[in-house]
């Protein structure tokens, strides 16, 4: 066996060797050096996260005859999700460190790294035998991380809910697999592809219809939706934020990955209209949801199923630019939603305080809050010069470069989404600037984790759209893919 | 770069957001205010002088002042700027009523914070008017429009929270279908295999969007555009928001936001589409003849000052595109003058209306009466703006709507001839609702008791409503001059739609 081939694996080694460091650290140091942990490995990811930029991306190689495969939009999706997951570890030191967290800190960080190595495995999968050990391996850790706050029985309550969900989707996954299986007789991305041919079979419609179906239950996709709120709602705010932006990126790229590899040359006879159709029933029920939420984490719950039908929009239109746009998507939704999340989690940790309600006035006590989070709600909503507009801006680009009227008509459905969540965007703005009632929340000053946190996110939603580098050097990833051979 | 002039009408309300950003007093937040809007109105004023010695130097290409730099190169996005006559015209207008709304918005609350959102709305405005790139158009349209959620929320009166919302979401549903046309556009942009483009003067050269896909995406287009400006049945968030907007948001908003509806419409959809536009102007043409009568009859039965003079913005703002789709060289002069004059007198009669509304309290004009007593400049302001809108020879109207309906009548057939026919009445009907409003509120004895101790102007009262008076009688005295100013842009080679028709 030729080992140079763990080379390609660069970027997951690294991140395992972060983890094993984080576990010896947690195991062996003494009691006083267990309160530098969330520290230790903040800083550990960030030098990972510079070395993965810097060393990542080996253009294209497959490894271990095809299994594995990595290019240069592979490692630059790695990197996106390290940055976000650099950011959710800012946001939640605080929270790491408080009393309740006394025992478990180290295992919050190991789970979470070994979530974000499933994930790794899950994008740069081209076996289903391994794409699987990536799913579970980023499931069933995240049911242990929801269940962190033991103290509260929303907690667990979302923890029974998302493992349920999590193995159910796993075994309709399954059953769609079975059914390639026994149409293809092999597990390779590449072989099943050339097995399957282009010769239609109404076992494979239900074949597909069970995979779309098991991804998209990770991906929150309606109608697979269901668990979203109550978890969102349940699980601790830094937990909530990984499980909403970092879990949904892997996905959506796993999802494109396995789409235009496998049975790319049944796009236009059959996965494009169910494409169709979960895309107009993620965005529209997403957003009528949301209208009603009165908990913050259960409307941004909402909010990001209907963010996710928009990031769907990057795979229908299977091109380069729709994979360009589809990771800018994800990378801009990243900054946008943590910098929500962030000042969410600043409120939760001080205050205690979720409802919208709590809100009223808030810019007239904390105005640096406040402009923080109308500045998130203007970049989900897609207003101009935040980032959001410009990823959305380029995703609708994408999804009609494809150029049927049937796609016109999607986005303009889509489109008019955009107006709902715009309604629902600006109630939050509403109730920090506008409302006239007494401000609920005092006046306090947040750890400065949390301000770094803030920094950052806000930073990236005005920088990351008018700068135009990070489009341009996703695009430059993109247009070099080979993912699209398929696609008939 | 910045050797580009026109850049420079981005970056000083960009200079002053930041300058606010810095401000403690009101002090310092007035002279900022009051020294960045002069600097625009001297640059916007430099950039005509300029402009007319270039043309007379026999300058003939279509846009003058224009650069282009790369912005997001895989989708060949440019940063384009380039202007005629037409947005120069425009561009003085947007100066001359943010100096003029800077002096109407001297002692509102919470000084810094109303700035600073009042000048992003204007770096979306004047983006928009050097624009000729349609991504960089379309963001700058987004920008104005959102300020506008805040800035009525935050310092309206009235249902402000509920117009807030019903402007901003009808305004953004209009973007929505302007995003996807403009999208539509881009894709159509360039003969098979040829580089696509956003640059409007380029695709107009390209001329390749197919007559199915104009006919697809020319109503889109239209209607986005349309919703900003108050077209029927779109106009409904116009008369709530201009009522609950604070002075300087009104005249802001009815004097130049409803005129980048109107600029739009001719500058993107009348431009890139000519055969749509030409076979599809009678759709349009019923819509906007609707908005001009019905918003006249509407403003006659009005008793809150601002609903009437909202009303009437619907009415003037119908007669901009209804003189549009008439595609014809006198009539979109006429659009043109028409977006000047009611910019202009627009924004003096809600400078005026606030100012009244600041003393009285009240804007229900049955409360009030015998007001030019008590206030003889406002009242006399008020008068000339009515006389203004009512088309008197020597102000801005009259020359604005005598154009239009020159050029409307120009068509001779029987469907052109009776809609402008029914949008000509409109002048008796403005007449009326004005006279009323002049006849309640100025003359006769005075309603309230109350209102005998009250003042007249202060000296920036003064100054922001001599400014815009002066102004719609320099439009009414001169009309050569704009006419000469927006000639060139109108050339046959250039507007194919009027070599169609």
């Amino acid at each position: 066996m030729d080992y140079s081939q763990f080379l390609a694996m660069r970027q997951e080694i690294g991140l395992l060797i972060v983890f094993l460091l984080v576990f010896l650290y947690d195991t062996f140091m003494p009691k006083k050096a267990l309160n530098a942990t969330a520290g230790f490995t903040t800083i550990l990811f960030l030098l990972f996260t510079v070395a993965s930029f810097i060393w990542g991306n080996i253009g294209d190689v497959d490894a271990f005859a095809g299994m594995y495969s990595t290019s240069g939009v592979c490692s630059m999706i790695k990197n996106i999700l390290n940055v976000g997951v650099l950011i959710v570890l800012i946001q939640s030191c605080r929270w790491a460190n408080g009393e309740l967290m006394i025992m478990r800190r180290g295992e919050f960080y190991e789970l979470l790294l070994v979530t974000l190595f499933g994930m790794y495995l899950m994008i740069s999968a081209r076996h289903f035998l391994l794409f699987v050990i990536g799913l579970e391996s980023a499931s069933l850790p995240l049911a242990a991380m929801v269940a962190f706050d033991k103290n509260r029985y929303e907690s667990h309550e979302a923890a029974i809910k998302y493992m349920l969900t999590a193995v159910f989707s796993s075994a309709v996954f399954m059953m769609g697999l079975s059914f390639v299986y026994g149409l293809s007789g092999s597990l390779y991305f590449h072989d099943i592809a050339l097995q399957l041919g282009s010769s239609f079979n109404t076992t494979l419609v239900v074949a597909l219809a069970f995979v779309i179906a098991g991804v998209g239950f990770k991906l929150s996709l309606v109608p697979f939706h269901l668990w979203t709120a109550d978890v969102y709602q349940g699980a601790p705010t830094s937990v909530t934020s990984y499980l909403s932006v970092i879990s949904k990126g892997a996905a959506a790229f796993a999802f494109l990955v396995i789409l235009v590899q496998c049975f790319g040359q049944f796009y236009s006879m059959v996965w494009e209209w169910m494409l169709y159709a979960l895309i107009i029933a993620t965005i529209t029920i997403g957003n009528l949801f949301a209208i009603r939420q009165k908990n913050m984490k259960r409307f941004l719950a909402f909010s990001s199923i209907s963010q996710a039908g928009y990031i769907m929009l990057g795979i229908v239109g299977c091109n380069d630019m729709g994979l360009a746009a589809m990771m800018y998507y994800i990378l801009v939704y990243i900054f946008s939603n943590l910098a929500a999340f962030g000042v969410i989690g600043a409120i939760e940790n001080q205050t205690g305080k979720v409802e919208m309600t709590d809100y009223n006035g808030l810019s007239r006590t904390n105005p640096w809050l406040a402009c923080s989070m109308m500045l998130a709600m203007f970049s989900l909503a897609g207003i101009p010069p935040f980032a959001g507009f410009f990823s959305k801006f380029f995703i609708f680009t994408s999804a009609i470069n494809q150029g049927s009227v049937a796609i016109y008509i999607l986005v303009l459905i889509a489109l008019i989404n955009t107006i709902i969540s715009l309604y629902y965007y600006l109630l939050v703005v509403k109730a920090m600037y506008i409302s006239p009632d007494e401000p609920q929340i005092a006046n306090f000053r947040s750890a400065s984790s949390e301000r770094l946190g803030l920094w950052i996110t806000v930073g990236g939603i005005v920088a990351l759209g008018i700068v135009s580098f990070f489009y341009d050097s996703i695009m430059e990833a993109a247009s070099g893919s080979a993912l699209f051979a398929f696609i008939g | 770069m910045f050797s580009n002039i026109l850049i420079y009408f981005v970056i000083i309300p960009l200079l002053m957001l930041g300058g606010f950003a810095l401000c403690r007093t009101d002090k310092a937040v007035r002279t900022v205010a009051v020294v960045g809007s002069m600097a625009l109105l001297a640059l916007s004023v430099w950039l005509l002088v300029d402009y007319i010695a270039l043309r007379q130097a026999g300058e003939t290409a279509e846009m003058l002042y224009t650069g282009s730099w790369v912005w997001f190169a895989p989708l060949n996005i440019h940063l384009a700027v380039g202007v005629d006559g037409v947005s120069i015209a425009m561009l003085l207008l947007s100066s001359i009523i943010i100096f003029a709304g800077s002096f109407a918005s001297w002692k509102i609350d919470n000084m810094r914070h109303f700035f600073m959102w009042l000048l992003l709305l204007s770096t979306g405005v004047f983006g928009f008017f050097i624009s000729i790139d349609m991504f960089t158009m379309f963001m700058f349209y987004e920008v104005a429009l959102i300020p506008m959620y805040l800035l009525i929320g935050q310092w309206g009166t009235g249902r402000k929270e509920y117009s807030a919302m019903k402007l901003t979401l009808m305004l953004m549903g209009g973007s929505a279908f302007l995003m996807l046309s403009l999208i539509g556009i881009y894709f159509h942009s360039a003969p098979e295999g040829g580089q696509l483009t956003w640059n409007l003067l380029e695709i107009a050269q390209n001329d390749s969007i197919s007559r199915g896909w104009q006919y697809f995406l020319f109503p889109m287009c239209f209607v986005g555009f349309g919703v900003l400006g108050a077209m029927f049945p779109f106009h409904t968030w116009s008369p709530d928001g201009h009522a609950c907007a604070p002075t300087a948001v009104s005249m802001l908003h009815a004097g130049v936001l409803m005129k980048l509806g109107g600029y739009g419409c001719f500058r993107v959809a009348m431009y890139l589409m000519p055969t749509a536009a030409n076979d599809l102007a009678w759709i349009f043409l019923i819509l906007t003849g609707v908005s001009v009568v019905y918003g006249a009859f509407s403003a006659c039965v009005q008793t809150d000052l601002k609903y009437i003079n909202a009303y009437s913005s619907v009415s003037h703002c119908g007669m901009v595109l209804f003189a549009i789709l008439m595609i014809n060289t006198t009539a979109l002069t006429g659009a043109i003058m028409q977006m000047l004059s009611h910019g202009l007198m627009t924004a003096l009669f809600f400078a005026l209306i606030g100012m009244i509304y600041g003393r009285t309290h009240t804007r229900d004009i049955r409360l009030m009466g015998g007001l030019m007593k008590i206030m003889p400049f406002l009242g006399v302001g008020y008068v000339i703006a009515g006389m203004a809108s009512l088309g008197l020879p020597g102000l801005s109207g009259f020359v604005a709507e005598m154009t239009i309906f020159v050029g409307s009548f120009q068509h001779t057939d029987m469907f052109h001839r009776v809609f402008t026919i029914v949008a000509c009445s409109s002048i008796v009907i403005t007449a009326v609702y004005i006279l009323r409003v002049v006849g309640k509120l100025l003359f006769g004895p005075v309603q309230d008791e109350h209102h005998l101790s009250l003042t007249d102007a202060t000296w920036w009262e003064r100054l922001s409503t001599i400014t815009l008076i002066v102004s719609v009688a320099a439009i009414g005295c001169f009309p050569n001059f704009f006419e000469w100013l927006i000639r060139f842009t109108f050339s046959p080679e250039i507007f194919r739609a009027i070599g169609l028709n």
